[in-house]
């Protein structure tokens, strides 16, 4: 595709979210205007790289999708009272605040508690980051049949069951907002095979919550959001360039969002004045640290590991400690992390413990050793890019 | 005169699916036949749709939600009829005419309890 064409296809997909988002709202179906949003994109793929940029993208996706849901309601004949008002009251194009609070409506609805964890997280994929099933299933994991019916089941208890489309009252949003982090957190945990789409899912999610921080409400909701927000930058171990996995260490710096980290680290300093304990703006100003860093060798492995001390006070994990551990090994050497990574007990079964242990072992120069953890880390069941890596690491 | 509840157990459906208008006309036709002892009843949305709850720590305590129906089998309630019968006999014989019950399903007959 032509670079123009890359660059109508990002809009697009970035769109994507809240186009479905007020459509939803508007037609009250989410089955109805997903159809309608999907053909609007594909619509919007055709005719802009063809006939140039609409001066306002948006709008104009809006318009067509909404189109779009009207004849699919024609043609099925329906006339339920929600999808005709849609009819009566044309959407031209929605205040962006507006947009804003659909978005935040579809982001509860994904993440709703009464959802499987497994449907909110496809779920989310799915419509906030507009992935396509085959991709979805791709990125967890999962035969894409099993997933189209995931979704189907999702979809079907949000229609029938009456799971509501809208943002929680704020006695309610505690809660429901950790369970958003939650959801938001497997979607990079189990979703790094193709974090860079997932990314947008992410940014989908937070753009509702990030944006609106000036208001009250809203700003309970930065707390959950930077981590995420910074992920999509830079804090995932991982990034995908062409296809292959990139550690934090060797990540081209240039190509991350300079606009987007700034942003996100004013938010750290909102979710951290806010909720000093809350886990995940502890979590998000260690992100901070990698993203303010110019280079890895320059990261401040003083402060990560302060940060990391927090952490352990508020939320303290095995899984925790290893990450705290591996900061260690980069402020005073692979042999005093490797103490500490040995020391954390109930990690046998988590490949990444294996792996750190392989990866500081081979640091140390005892490559048998090393190799042992390896394929201890590859029967614990590692995924292939991060095998792949610490394998040309040990034997080259 | 005792009142009996007739459950409905078959392989999930989903009632939006093709079949479905096949299916209401036999339950349709049921209605009119069993109208002297109907009391009431419905079909349920499939189990895709059910959510299950719990209060754990007593009365108040916390809400516990799972995404799915109590038990996960093969077969499943999705309907039910409230029957008003002179006996377990004439219950069963209603019973024996849910289409159900000979469409790879069963239909489970339980008298109400009343309260005095």
């Amino acid at each position: 595709m032509s670079s123009a064409g890359d660059a109508v296809a990002r809009l697009v997909r970035e769109e994507y979210g809240r186009v479905l988002a007020t459509l939803i709202r508007v037609t009250g179906s989410v089955v109805l205007a997903e159809d309608a949003a999907q053909d609007a994109m594909v619509r919007a793929l055709e005719t802009w790289p063809r006939d140039g940029l609409s001066d306002n993208p948006r709008a104009w996706l809006l318009v067509a999708a909404k189109r779009q849901a009207i004849d699919h309601i024609r043609r099925e004949g329906r006339r339920a009272d929600k999808e005709a008002a849609a009819m009566e009251h044309p959407v031209d194009d929605e205040p962006a605040e507006v947009v804003r609070d659909d978005l935040l409506r579809l982001v509860f609805t994904c993440c709703h508690p009464f959802l499987s964890l497994d449907a909110q997280v496809a779920l989310a994929l799915r419509t906030l980051g507009g992935l396509s099933t085959a991709e979805v299933a791709r990125g967890l994991l999962v035969p894409e049949a099993t997933m189209a019916k995931r979704l189907t089941r999702a979809k079907q208890k949000i229609a029938a069951a009456g799971i509501p489309y809208r943002v929680p009252a704020a006695e309610e949003l505690p809660d429901r907002l950790d369970g958003v982090a939650t959801t938001v957190y497997l979607i990079f945990n189990e979703g790094y095979a193709d974090i860079g789409r997932a990314g947008v899912a992410a940014e989908a999610l937070f753009a509702g919550p990030g944006a609106g921080r000036a208001d009250a409400r809203r700003a309970d909701c930065a707390g959950p959001a930077v981590p995420e927000k910074k992920k999509k930058s830079p804090a995932a171990l991982f990034f995908l360039v062409d296809g292959q996995p990139v550690l934090l260490a060797d990540q081209d710096r240039t190509r991350w969002d300079g606009r987007a980290i700034k942003e996100g680290v004013e938010l750290v300093g909102v979710a951290l004045r806010r909720g000093p304990d809350n886990r995940y703006a502890v979590q998000a100003a260690i992100a901070a640290c990698h993203a303010l860093a110019p280079s890895y060798a320059e990261t401040n492995w003083e402060a990560v590991v302060s940060w990391y001390d927090v952490l352990l006070t508020v939320h303290d994990t095995p899984v925790v400690r290893l990450n705290r551990a591996a900061a260690v090994a980069e402020r005073d050497g692979p042999a005093a992390g490797l103490a500490l990574v040995d020391g954390i007990a109930d990690l046998e079964s988590y490949p990444w413990w294996h792996a750190s242990r392989a990866e500081l072992l081979n640091r140390l120069g005892d490559k048998d050793a090393a190799r042992a953890a390896f394929e201890k880390a590859v029967a614990a069941g590692i995924n292939a890019p991060t095998a792949e890596h610490l394998r040309r690491r040990i034997s080259g | 005169m005792t009142t009996y509840i007739a459950l409905i157990y078959t392989p999930d459906m989903d009632f939006n699916q093709s079949g479905a208008a096949e299916m209401g006309a036999e339950y349709a036709e049921f209605g009119q036949a069993a109208a002297a002892v109907l009391r009431g009843g419905n079909a349920l949305h499939s189990t895709a749709t059910a959510t299950t709850v719990r209060v754990s720590g007593g009365k108040g305590g916390d809400v516990l939600t799972t995404d799915g129906p109590y038990a996960e089998t093969k077969e499943v309630l999705s309907g039910y009829y409230v029957l008003e019968c002179a006996d377990l006999e004439e219950a069963v014989k209603t019973a024996a005419r849910i289409p159900a019950a000979w469409n790879g399903g069963a239909v489970e007959i339980r008298p109400v309890v009343t309260f005095a």
